[in-house]
């Protein structure tokens, strides 16, 4: 395997650079499915039928400590990232812990935020809004919950074998993934919550 | 050889086929919708005619001219990258013709969605055209009738079809009055069609709809206003009214004949229009709601029924 | 009992009794002879675990062929049945199936296939790469393809086919009027070929931009490639659409949500809307790499290069975009007024412009050429006059006010088999032609394929071209009977000879592959049609690793200029060559999908969880996997290179 060393060891070999670039790709493939949903969404927002409207349901205390935990998470991947291109695997290694230690946290309080949904009537076959709700919170969630597990797995690597240019590339993808959640968080907080509480 | 000259046959077999045929029903309008849209048709026909004539002449030239038989044996052919003004006017022409074409369609288009011109001293006649599976009910609210799988309309007057489902999509088509327009479950939609001269025509479902979907015809009358009048009056002697549970009956899944009624079913069950539309929220609509489940849950009992002795029979 | 009663067909016939018959038939035939002949060991290590796109490629062109036969018997049997007025072949419930599964089969298990087959051999080839960027996953792609595939194919022994047609609309696709499974067999086998679609795109996108051999600048890119990047960018951003829309569907056929009904806030105007935000740009899928093959076989047969490779380029790009601007001319009908439809009447029919574009560059092509006319050349110079009566006849649908007439009906039919058939099947039978001596070594006999393109055409004008008339006469299609009154049995009586011819054309391509696998010549040399693009210049058969060195690119024809100009190609020396290690990983992930998408149709939620995490389980493994591939050394390069007739 030829190593550059003129690039970020996550850069260094071909084989890495395609999958940078190939995650790129499917990343744009995931804002389209994302987009879909938002779409769909938009048209079903007041199919509430005769169940609640978001209005009703919204609770602003746990989507602002979502919110919280899934950015500040999205900035120590960053520190993480920053950490492993200076080399210092234990920093990169720690920051890399947090981060995933905050998804779950977020995950922990988004199943008592469906929880509540269910408790209040508003549960999947409630109505086209419910539905349309659950299941775009439900996407983002399930991609939040397989990364959790995909990023266990590349910690584990990485405490196994240090920093190669196997393991950084591999971080890397995966903060690229964990940024990418924090958007589509963005995204759903804005669109969803904000403009449903309004 | 011999294949080219089969291929020449069958054409030409088509082409007899084709004169010796009574005239096509979409391009044999008795309406002035239809008439716009075939006008449309045939212009159309005729202006693509002539863009795949130029086609298939330039192949035929290009083929007859080039090919490797026709040429010395060393002949070896040029490197041309393209010439901007061959690829200007290759792009020019079908750019004017489109054009053109899109300027045909949107004046088509507002003309399809209004009421014909010539007809807008009388109000339109309203008919609310819903359909199940597999049947077409009419409701005239004017004249209080309904009528099952036959439509009656006059020729004086502009007619105004409110569209809607009580089941899978389905498309209401007359195609010598006017194309088709879907009708749905959770929204009404509107077709303009008028009839020139009294005569009898095709109606039919053209959205696939499920088993009974070939037989999802119904046919259309038109006739003067005088003998419209006439019809209405002895439908106002003669028939019995509709009510809640022989509506109810009629719902269910299966093919009916003709049937005609006093009263429309609008009473009792209004058209998902306005604030019984679907993609409103629901303002204490809720026992329709309920009623409407049941419903469903009816039918489909009576589906699997039979089904089971489908099943049986085989 | 009561388990296995939800198996049962809804609704059999002593057809479908015969087909579960000679399926099991078969299948124990396969069994028996996998093992007679001791071969098991020889499939699984060079097919089944393999990761080579030559070989994957050839994979989904015999799945494509497959399923050309399984949708085109779904052809014949609908034109039998409405060949003559109120026929009793069939009745209602089978026709119903039978055009859903001819829909479904025929675009995404056989012309999709199709496609991405030529995609898998040709494009590394082309841009001259050892590999696709990620064969792995590629292999995986086409497992996932393969499962979903094969998924659906069982629905009709096995619980029933779908019966609410290839578009499933709603609420016509929910539990309501579509009570057997057979919808959801729709929504899950579709969706796990989608998937493997969808990486498929990745794939290709990855391989063809960050690839290609020194010196090949995009510009410098044969047609071919050009076409697959674009259909894979396309992909890239349609199927996702698909994804949510199947995956909806799931949710409110097995878990009771409202998002199409038309009940509870549901919207079934939403399903068309999505089912189309894809399915429009799927048909460019098709046909962008179908013009791709036109390009490269008319260029070669003319003997001269591509006429207007620029303005080739362009109209593909511009076609691409506008792909996902007109989704909306699949329902004009569908009330939202003058001003929407006369927005996407516009979009629609400004997509002839770049088509018609290359139309005019291929015939430009041939303009002062030296035209040889092979089967391939014959397909491609049958393609331009037959798409151009499909093409027309597109711009006339797309005239919404027009189009009123013509939805539903059998107009519609006609177009879109005139434009899929010469269009996407026609280049693919061109491409089988014209790439089948590099991928078996041996050329198809060309008497017999000039005779079957020939049937092939004229039994495509007597099928298709009635159904204009019959449309326009007020034939609306998906009807499985019609009355004697209504005049419509003479088209449909020519269409069922023409259809017969289509089968008979089939045949002979089928009677052509035996007939030259006994006879054909095995000397025909790496270049047997004195080609212009990187793909002829290595060996035949092609080596693994596909090129010994990396050839060095200045033009757009490389090849041909190696060959007349004197420009070599191959100006390095042989280093030893890193490839991929054969993994079984993709196979068991196919084999895993297939149960667990069986298990999901059947809502039986226990094997269900099983498989998913049976699947998450692989891809763990996948990722602590640490396979860095194998070398082929210098001298197993030299020595493969000589047998093959030396270095290039």
């Amino acid at each position: 395997m030829k190593i550059d060393h003129s690039l970020p060891l996550e850069y260094s070999t071909e084989q890495s650079r395609l999958r940078i670039l190939g995650f790129w790709i499917f990343l744009g493939a995931e804002i389209m499915l994302f987009a879909t949903l938002f779409a769909s969404y938009f048209i079903l927002r007041n199919g509430t039928g005769d169940g609640p409207s978001g209005a009703e349901i919204f609770e602003i205390t746990p989507v602002l400590i979502e919110t919280l935990l899934l950015l500040t998470s999205s900035f120590t991947i960053g520190l993480a990232v920053h950490a492993m291109r200076l080399g210092n695997k234990k920093a990169m290694m720690a920051f890399f812990g947090i981060t995933l230690v905050l998804g779950l946290a977020f995950l922990g309080v988004e199943i008592y935020e469906f929880a509540h949904y269910v408790h209040v009537g508003a549960g999947l076959q409630t109505s086209a809004f419910t539905a349309i709700l659950l299941t775009t919170l439900g996407t983002h969630g399930a991609h939040v919950t397989f990364g959790l597990f995909w990023g266990l797995f590349i910690l584990i690597q990485v405490k196994k074998s240090g920093l190669t240019p196997e393991t950084t590339n591999k971080s890397f993808i995966f903060s690229l993934y964990w940024h990418f959640l924090d958007v589509v968080w963005i995204f759903i907080f804005s669109f969803v919550y904000l403009k449903g509480m309004m | 050889m011999k294949l080219k000259r089969a291929l020449l046959l069958a054409i030409i077999t088509i082409a007899t086929v084709l004169t010796g045929c009574e005239p096509l029903a979409v391009l044999d309008p008795k309406g002035p919708q239809a008439e716009v849209q075939a006008n449309d048709i045939v212009m159309s026909i005729w202006l693509m005619s002539g863009i795949v004539i130029v086609v298939f002449a330039m192949l035929a030239y290009m083929l007859f001219k080039y090919r490797a038989s026709k040429q010395k044996k060393d002949y070896e052919p040029p490197h041309i990258e393209g010439n901007i003004w061959v690829e200007a006017i290759c792009v020019g022409i079908p750019v004017l013709i489109v054009a053109f074409l899109s300027f045909v369609s949107v004046q088509s288009n507002y003309k399809v969605e209004a009421t014909p011109p010539g007809y807008e001293d009388k109000e339109p006649l309203v008919v609310y055209a819903s359909s199940s599976n597999w049947k077409w009910h009419f409701s005239y609210p004017e004249e209080d009738i309904e009528t099952v799988n036959y439509l009656y309309i006059p020729t004086d007057r502009a007619l105004e079809f409110k569209l809607y489902s009580f089941g899978p999509i389905t498309s209401f088509w007359i195609p010598q009055l006017g194309g088709q327009k879907y009708a749905m479950a959770d929204m009404v939609t509107t077709l303009h069609l008028a009839a020139d001269h009294p005569g009898e025509f095709m109606g039919r479902n053209a959205n696939f709809s499920g088993k009974g979907f070939a037989e999802n015809t119904f046919d259309v009358t038109a006739m003067s206003p005088v003998e419209f009048d006439e019809w209405v009056e002895e439908v106002h002697k003669t028939a019995d009214p509709i009510t809640e549970d022989k509506f109810e009956e009629l719902l269910e899944p299966g093919h009916l004949g003709k049937m005609t009624f006093t009263g429309t079913h609008l009473d009792f069950k209004p058209a998902p229009e306005g604030e019984n539309s679907g993609h409103q929220h629901h303002h204490g609509s809720n026992d329709d709601e309920e009623e409407n489940h049941d419903n469903h849950e009816e039918n489909e009992d009576h589906e699997n029924h039979e089904d089971h002795s489908d099943h049986s029979g085989h | 009992m009561e388990f296995f009663e939800r198996f049962a067909i809804p609704h059999p016939s002593p057809a479908i009794y015969a087909s579960m018959v000679a399926i099991g038939l078969v299948t124990i035939a396969i069994i028996f002879g996998l093992t007679y002949f001791k071969k098991w060991g020889y499939l699984w290590r060079e097919w089944l675990t393999t990761v080579d796109h030559k070989r994957l490629g050839i994979m989904y062109l015999i799945s494509a062929i497959l399923m050309l036969f399984r949708g085109g018997a779904d052809a014949i049997m609908m034109r039998a049945q409405l060949a003559a007025p109120e026929n009793k072949l069939l009745d209602a419930q089978h026709y119903n199936e039978i055009f859903t599964t001819h829909g479904v089969v025929m675009i995404l298990f056989m012309a999709m296939p199709f496609i991405i087959g030529f995609m898998n051999f040709v494009v590394p080839l082309q841009i001259g790469a050892r590999d696709v960027a990620f064969p792995r996953l590629n292999a995986l792609s086409f497992w996932l393809f393969f499962a979903g595939a094969m998924l659906f194919n069982i629905s009709f022994v096995i619980g029933g086919s779908p019966d609410a047609g290839w578009t499933s609309y709603f609420p016509l696709a929910d539990n309501e009027f579509s009570q057997s499974v057979g919808t959801n067999y729709y929504m899950i086998a579709i969706q796990i070929a989608g998937l493997g679609t969808l990486m498929t795109g990745i794939n290709f996108m990855t391989t063809i931009l960050k690839m290609r051999a020194p010196g090949m600048t995009l510009m410098k890119m044969p047609m071919f490639t050009w076409s697959a990047l674009i259909a894979n960018v396309i992909i890239v951003f349609a199927f996702p659409v698909l994804t949510v829309a199947l995956a909806m569907g799931t949710l409110d056929r097995l878990f009771g949500t409202h998002f199409f009904a038309s009940t509870n806030g549901g919207m079934d105007m939403l399903w068309a809307n999505l089912f189309w935000v894809w399915g429009h740009p799927e048909v460019y899928i098709l046909i962008l790499p179908a013009f791709g093959i036109y390009s490269e076989v008319i260029s070669t047969f003319a003997r001269r290069n591509l006429y207007g490779y620029k303005s080739m380029v362009a109209s593909m790009v511009i076609i691409s975009l506008l792909s996902f601007l007109v989704w909306v001319h699949h329902f004009f009908t569908m009330g939202q007024g003058a001003l929407v439809n006369s927005i996407f009447s516009i979009t629609t029919m400004a997509i002839a412009v770049p088509t018609g574009v290359k139309i005019f560059n291929w015939l430009f092509t041939l303009y002062k050429g030296k035209i040889e006319v092979t089967t391939p050349m014959l397909y491609s110079m049958l393609f331009i006059p037959l798409f151009t009566i499909g093409g027309v006849t597109g711009v006339m649908l797309g005239m919404s006010a027009a189009d009123y007439q013509y939805h539903n009906t059998m107009f519609l039919v006609a177009h879109f088999h005139m434009v899929i058939i010469p269009g996407v099947v026609f280049a693919m039978l061109a491409a089988l032609f014209y790439y089948w001596p590099k991928m078996f070594g041996f050329m198809l006999n060309e008497k017999l394929g000039k005779l079957g393109a020939w049937v092939i055409a004229i039994g495509t004008l007597l099928a298709f071209m009635p159904m204009f008339f019959s449309g326009l006469d007020g034939q609306a299609r998906r009807m499985y009977t019609y009355s004697e009154s209504s005049g419509f049995g003479i088209w449909n009586m020519i269409s069922f000879v023409g259809a017969l011819g289509l089968a008979i054309g089939f045949a002979l391509i089928v009677y052509n592959i035996y007939y030259s696998f006994r006879y054909a010549s095995r000397d025909i040399g790496s270049d047997p049609w004195d080609a212009r693009t990187l793909e002829w210049a290595t060996h035949t058969p092609v080596p693994e690793y596909n090129f010994a060195t990396m050839p060095q690119i200045e033009s757009v024809e490389p090849f041909w200029d190696d060959k007349k100009n004197g420009k070599k190609l191959f100006k390095d020396k042989i280093e030893k060559i890193h490839m991929p290690n054969n993994t079984g990983i993709p196979f068991i992930m196919g084999v895993l999908f297939f149960i667990w998408g069986f298990s999901f149709i059947f809502a039986m939620w226990i094997p269900l969880i099983i498989f998913t995490l049976a699947i998450f389980g692989c891809m763990a493994y996948q990722s602590f996997e640490n396979d860095h591939g194998r070398y082929i050394s210098v001298e197993e390069v030299e020595e493969t290179e000589n047998k093959l007739g030396g270095k290039r």
